[in-house]
């Protein structure tokens, strides 16, 4: 852990070196989600509801949902961009230091430009609580941390599958962009307004239904029954990396170095 | 001219063997298309009042827009332009006996049309069979298909014109990645990537309507659905005509101005 700082201070040290790019790029990024926040509250003025979800509730799920991924991207981006480390052979520098590969490689890149992002969510997930602040609790907010860190562990898994794929192709895959950047936009709506299909497959291949749909409906009070199964939902998320990790160490096993 | 049609071919045959990512690409791109489709039938469902555009033409939006991505993405970055300008290269781009202008437009133009062709037929194919009410519709009338065809590529080259200017403004800031995302995002906002221009609210399509971005995507996907009428895109296609003499005399002259200043830094 103590490492991992290490990693983190020197990187920002590094990216801070250009400071006028740095708040540039930042911006822009600030700016991606935003248009997509644009076309959504466009959307919503024009047609008011989405299969009965106010705009408020949606936009506490897009808020969710974006604000893991802003966080897991600037956490994880050294799975993001691992096809280059396998192409070019530094990899191997990895596998000889005594420390694990998954912390190195986590090491290895953190893009605090994504700060930009992480800031748009912010404000939207403020925004959003605030209009359901007259039945807020102090549980519920827990919950709502919950589903973030539930959302961090899913994309970080995800991006840390999509490059176990590395080791065998070399070569990035777009394919996994699926599941990263889809995956985003798909669960930035409450799940249920899709087809049978797509829900069953983001709640129990990806269990991103967990974070941004049964939890969703404790914290809007529309559940029925018993709430604490939904609660306790965001678990399945966080369960989610184990497998990940498993596939990853034995991608590890398998690599061979390209040599170059 | 002829040099620019070679560096035209060669670039489009390189831009070719990039199958397997091609694939990979149209795999994504259905999945985007299917949950963008979704989306919009779940706003449809529960409409009371008509909305501008129906779901069919909306439809057809979407899948035009998932096939062309390539001509319509304002974001479609060539690096190695960029690492000329930045390293000092571009010393050797200037010995050359051609215009620069002329050339990087070639190349651009090539990489997008190399790209699209890949990418633009298996998803049209496959979406022209989907089951209802995923299917692409056939165009509203023969017309209106040829009308739609001068569009598209009176749309690329537009949008080649675009993004020419985008590289031009790099001679001047030397760093990419800020400014040029800024740029891409907003542009591709006002272009209906995000949502389609008619369901945007009145004071915004009015915006949208004064700026050149709409007519590279916009334009000709509601030429192909019908939403735009013959008569109408034939006075569209004029507009297109004339921005796209301008942004070229606009992008030529910021050419030649930067070129006359530029230093080359070591190298």
């Amino acid at each position: 852990m103590k490492l991992y700082g290490k990693y983190i201070e020197i990187l920002f040290k590094s990216q801070m070196q250009y400071r006028t790019s740095f708040w540039l790029l930042a911006f822009g990024q600030f700016l991606i989600p935003f248009s997509v926040f644009a076309g959504l509250y466009f959307m919503f003025e024009r047609f008011g509801q989405i299969k009965g979800w106010e705009f408020s509730e949606v936009a506490l799920c897009f808020s969710i949902i974006h604000m893991s991924y802003a966080l897991s991207e600037c956490f994880a981006r050294g799975f993001d961009s691992f096809s280059a480390l396998v192409g070019n052979g530094d990899f191997d520098r990895f596998l000889v230091r005594p420390r694990s590969t998954v912390l190195q490689v986590l090491g290895s890149k953190f893009e605090f430009s994504r700060v930009g992002k992480l800031v748009q969510s912010i404000i939207v997930l403020g925004w959003a609580v605030s209009q359901q602040l007259a039945d807020w609790t102090m549980l519920k907010g827990l919950v709502l941390l919950f589903m973030i860190v539930s959302g961090v562990f899913i994309f970080t898994g995800i991006f840390i599958l999509a490059a176990t794929m590395c080791f065998w192709t070399v070569q990035g895959l777009e394919i996994a962009n699926i599941f990263t950047d889809g995956g985003r936009e798909m669960a930035q709506y409450p799940l249920n307004i899709y087809q049978k299909w797509v829900t069953r497959f983001f709640t129990f291949i990806i269990p991103f239904g967990c974070v941004n749909y049964l939890p969703l409906l404790y914290l809007l009070d529309k559940t029925t029954g018993n709430p604490l199964p939904y609660m306790l939902a965001p678990i399945a998320g966080i369960l989610f990396i184990v497998p990940c990790l498993l596939v990853w160490h034995v991608g590890v096993r398998h690599y061979r170095s390209t040599g170059s | 001219m002829k040099a620019y049609i070679s560096v035209f071919k060669l670039r489009l045959t390189y831009g070719l063997q990039y199958r397997t990512a091609a694939l990979a690409g149209v795999a994504t791109q259905f999945f985007w298309g299917f949950i963008i489709i979704m989306v919009f039938e779940a706003f449809y469902s529960g409409t009371v009042t008509d909305p501008p555009i129906t779901l069919k033409q909306l439809i057809t939006y979407v899948w035009l827009q998932q096939a062309f991505l390539a001509f319509i993405m304002l974001w479609f970055r060539d690096n190695e332009l960029f690492q000329l300008i930045t390293s000092g290269n571009i010393a050797y781009e200037l010995c050359r006996p051609s215009g620069l202008y002329g050339l990087w437009y070639a190349k651009l133009l090539a990489q997008r049309l190399s790209s699209a062709l890949l990418r633009s037929l298996p998803i049209l194919a496959v979406a022209l069979l989907l089951p209802e009410p995923y299917r692409l519709p056939l165009p509203a009338d023969p017309a209106a298909f040829i009308m739609f065809v001068l569009a598209l590529l009176l749309g690329l080259f537009l949008i080649v014109s675009l993004s020419m200017l985008m590289y031009i403004s790099v001679f001047v800031t030397l760093s990419p990645a800020g400014s040029l995302l800024m740029f891409g995002v907003i542009g591709e906002f006002l272009a209906g990537m995000v949502i389609p221009v008619p369901l945007m609210p009145d004071w915004l399509q009015s915006i949208v309507y004064v700026l050149p971005f709409r007519w590279t995507a916009d334009f000709p996907f509601r030429v192909y659905s019908g939403h735009i009428g013959t008569g109408e895109a034939l006075i569209g296609i004029a507009i297109q005509i004339v921005w796209l003499a301008l942004l070229i005399t606009i992008g030529k002259l910021a050419m030649a101005r930067v070129l006359r200043n530029v230093v080359v830094n070591g190298g």
